[in-house]
């Protein structure tokens, strides 16, 4: 297998073609060939560099320069500045980076879409769209180019890692795999997508299930595994359905099956479906439910490489994970190790949900600041109010303050604040969240989903909901914080799997960075943000007041008082704080305290 | 299209699917494009998508394709429909209610009128 | 309550159809399991007594397979099942407030079912719809952009 020292990406997209994309294809293969250079690089095509409003367009790896507006002349000067000399040829470089992709409403300058490539442009359910894209070419390549050693070996330099939330390197763990001498072997994929706010697998499976595919088939070569499956959760129907028929597809196609591709390597895939437990997105919970068991995890070692599903050497990879793979193929691992940080190559996509204007999805490169995210893809929090908090992570994730803001995010940097990257969900919190209900929202979640095998998961989540629900409600006690710190601290240490040691980052952090609500509440009998019922008290003011009686005829529960044209007043004894009477006002005479 | 059983056939594969596509482009052919991803689905995108298909059938509108693809990644302007005319650029509409797509085929595919009250913008 | 009980024959042929459509191991438990639940909208007793004779599982077993996973339910549901999106995305959005109009419209709690046997509450985790939250699934449908006002003629569309 030949190693080439630069990859040259020429964009293909229909607008590029019109301006000569293949003409420039054409000159750059003769210059390198005359020059004795075609050995040592290789031009590849590809999509979407840019707008194409400058085409023909054409990127350079590993330096990672962008050069617009060629023609066919200017070949030779291009290859003899950059490839012969060493230098960038300025003269085409791309001045300006403020592209818009006219797929989305936000400003995408800051988006690189690799994962995403194809969502939303072609149809999920005719292979022949994919096929267009350059879909299975990074399969062909690698059963006609490469041994599995030479594969994993690309995926390793690529810096790829789990996207499932740990970010452990994903060609150290195919090496595990495929270094376990016992077969069968199984690849499976975790499309058990369940943390609240993340639908980013979701979009994949939908949009462009034979990404997810081909990476499977690619990653079953490496290891050695001749059958895979794809554990999907029930909540997701149309995903399921999309991929039974793309594996249709496939099959039809001989993409999988047997001697794919005349390799002669068999590989066959199928969907699981999941039955709605939020545990069964942790492996051994995973591979557990696919043996038909109580989706319960058990302790590693052994780790699923070694004895995995059916106590066979298994490979669990996320949606994304896989999706990456075609295209760290096709473009060259620089090519992918040129997005992100030192520790954390690529990109990564992210939820954006909450209180924030663009809610969505965006695939961004690691690096990228909290604020970036969401000022600038994000448009900023809804309705001019102040932002207040971000959690990340989903519900295992801590919540950030904002002078968190300038964090680049990559896993490092995330575990340092104290929170985690996760599955990539980011709540948006603005200034009328009370952290404390945040809290023991997500505690009440943990508690619902544990599967209670361990302790102190199953006794210390429902310990500390039990406190949290107590200061909510105007019952909390002084000695409740250092009771929680200490609760918090053993769950992290004793829980058997990633959901109990998780479970507690939200108190933790909420603990940590906002002490003053929690104080207010249990001390003042406060919320200070005004959410918490028990603790609020709807008055009506005085001087707006009209006397009009509208609240009073819209009260569920008959508790406001009050004559014609005289100042109503509302019983805090009988009030259900519902809001009606507030709603319903046209004076903004009615105020929460 | 045939079984594929080597890295040529794929080649061929390809360039059959991307003529194809070509094909559409060139002959002029509108493309009308549904999000049906679940987050279009749980937005009234079915009902957008049977207000299309009856628009075409009962107006007798010729050369319109229209397909589906899954999550664009704007769920909060779902139900989402894009339109694509012969090689112009695609135009994204967003909150497309079965009203709303009635109009834009009258007015954009009909007309070529693009409807920019429901445009999405960038 | 005067939720139909299922016909003996019905239960069984739902199981043994399922058991000859994915196999009779332990493995396809959970898809058998899912498509029995889905043909009679629980899973019997009746139903896992037979299950536990083709597999060859003890009941116990399958009862707690089966008592283990949400979208499964060992007791009877209503006609149809709406299950409300109780995730955090959906929270903020102003999920609250549709919540309460559900239960004031149906006038049941949280995994309760209607007197007349037509509806069963129950909560789910997030659908991965977050984008147009607050969402509900009857059935099937994933209803999203919900407003607290829309919901009783939401619910009038389902017999």
């Amino acid at each position: 297998m030949a190693i080439f020292r630069s990859h040259v990406l020429v964009c293909v997209d229909p607008v590029c073609l019109k301006k000569g994309a293949h003409d420039i294809m054409d000159a750059l293969q003769d210059e390198l060939v005359t020059k004795g250079l075609i050995d040592e690089i290789q031009v590849l095509e590809t999509s979407r560099i840019g707008g194409c409003d400058n085409g023909p367009e054409i990127m350079v790896y590993p330096e990672g320069v962008h050069y617009v507006g060629i023609s066919p002349d200017d070949v030779p000067y291009l290859v003899e500045e950059h490839f012969l000399k060493g230098r960038t040829a300025e003269k085409f470089v791309l001045k300006e980076k403020t592209f818009i992709d006219e797929e989305l409403s936000a400003p995408t300058s800051k988006e690189v879409r690799i994962v995403l490539k194809n969502c939303g442009i072609i149809d999920p359910g005719n292979i022949e769209e994919y096929l267009a894209e350059g879909g299975y070419e990074g399969l062909g390549k690698v059963l006609t180019s490469y041994t599995p050693e030479e594969t994993i070996d690309i995926v390793l330099r690529s810096g790829l890692g789990g996207r499932g939330g740990a970010g452990f390197p994903t060609g150290k763990k195919w090496q595990f795999c495929r270094a376990t001498q016992e077969w069968p072997k199984y690849m499976i994929c975790n499309a058990d997508e369940g943390d609240p706010g993340a639908f980013m697998n979701r979009r994949v499976l939908e949009g462009d299930p034979h990404a997810v595919i081909e990476g499977m088939i690619i990653g079953a070569y490496a290891v050695g595994s001749n059958q895979g499956y794809i554990y999907c959760r029930a909540e997701y129907p149309l995903a399921i359905k999309t991929l039974n028929i793309a594996i249709d597809q496939a099959h039809a196609l001989g993409l999988l099956g047997k001697d794919i591709l005349g390799s002669g390597f068999d590989f066959d895939l199928e969907v699981r479906m999941g039955a709605g437990a939020f545990v069964c997105g942790e492996e051994t919970a995973l591979m557990a439910s696919i043996e038909g068991k109580r989706g319960e995890p058990r302790p590693r070692p052994p780790f699923p490489a070694v004895k995995g599903l059916f106590g066979k050497p298994s490979n669990v990879n996320n949606v994304e994970t896989y999706a990456n793979v075609p295209q760290i193929i096709i473009n060259g691992p620089e090519w992918y190790a040129s997005y992100g940080t030192e520790k954390s190559k690529g990109t990564k996509t992210f939820a954006l949900a909450g209180d924030v204007q663009h809610t969505g999805l965006i695939e961004v490169p690691f690096g990228l600041t909290l604020r970036e995210i969401i000022f600038d893809v994000g448009g900023g929090i809804k309705d001019g109010k102040a932002f207040k908090a971000i959690q990340t992570g989903g519900p295992m994730g801590g919540c950030l303050p904002a002078e968190f803001l300038d964090l680049p995010v990559d896993y490092q940097e995330l575990a340092k604040a104290g929170s985690i990257m996760g599955s990539g969900g980011l709540v948006v919190m603005d200034e009328d969240t009370c952290m404390v209900d945040i809290a023991r929202f997500f505690m009440d979640f943990v508690q619902d989903e544990s599967c209670g095998k361990c302790t102190p998961c199953r006794v210390g989540t429902r310990r500390i909901l039990e406190i949290l629900e107590g200061i909510c409600e105007g019952r909390g006690k002084e000695s409740d914080l250092d009771t929680l710190e200490m609760l918090c601290e053993q769950i992290q240490e004793d829980s058997l799997c990633g959901l109990g040691q998780g479970a507690p980052n939200p108190v933790v952090s909420t603990l940590k960075h906002f002490r003053s609500e929690y104080e207010a509440h249990i001390k003042e009998k406060r919320c200070p943000a005004k959410v918490c019922k028990p603790l609020i008290r709807y008055d009506i003011v005085d001087g707006p007041c009209t006397g009009c009686t509208v609240c009073a005829r819209n009260c569920p529960v008959n508790c406001i008082t009050g004559e014609r044209r005289q100042t109503h007043v509302i019983d805090p004894d009988v009030c259900v704080r519902c809001g009606i009477c507030m709603q319903v006002c046209n004076f903004n005479a009615i105020v929460i305290n | 299209m045939s079984t594929i059983k080597s890295l040529e056939d794929l080649k061929k594969a390809r360039e059959e699917a991307l003529k194809k596509r070509e094909l559409k482009a060139t002959s002029g052919t509108v493309q009308v494009i549904v999000g049906m991803g679940t987050c279009g689905i749980a937005a009234g995108a079915r009902d957008t998508m049977k207000s299309i298909l009856d628009t075409i059938e009962k107006d007798s509108i010729n050369g319109v394709i229209v397909t589906q693809t899954g999550c664009i990644g704007l769920c909060e302007k779902e139900p989402i429909v894009q339109v694509v005319i012969g090689e112009a650029a695609k135009v994204t509409y967003g909150k497309v209610t079965p009203e709303v797509a009635k109009t834009i085929l009258i007015e954009h595919v009909g007309n070529g009128k693009v409807v920019t009250d429901h445009v999405v913008n960038i | 309550m005067t939720i139909e009980t299922k016909d003996s024959k019905v239960v069984l042929e739902a199981v043994q159809s399922a058991v000859t459509r994915y196999g009779a191991s332990q493995d396809e438990l959970i898809p058998i399991l899912n498509d029995v639940n889905r043909e009679i909208g629980y899973l019997p007793g009746e139903a896992l007594d037979e299950l536990s004779r083709l597999l060859k599982v003890p009941k116990s077993q399958l009862f707690s397979v089966a008592s283990f996973y949400r979208m499964l339910s060992t007791k009877p549901r209503g006609k149809h099942v709406l299950q409300f999106c109780e995730s955090a995305p959906c929270h903020v959005a102003g999920g609250r407030e549709v919540w309460l109009a559900v239960k004031e419209a149906l006038k049941i709690e949280e995994n309760e079912t209607t007197p007349d046997g037509k509806w069963t509450l129950i909560t789910t985790s997030c659908l991965g719809v977050c984008g147009v939250g607050p969402v509900m699934m009857i059935d099937d449908d994933v209803i999203g952009n919900v407003d607290p006002a829309q919901v009783p003629d939401i619910l009038a569309k389902y017999q």
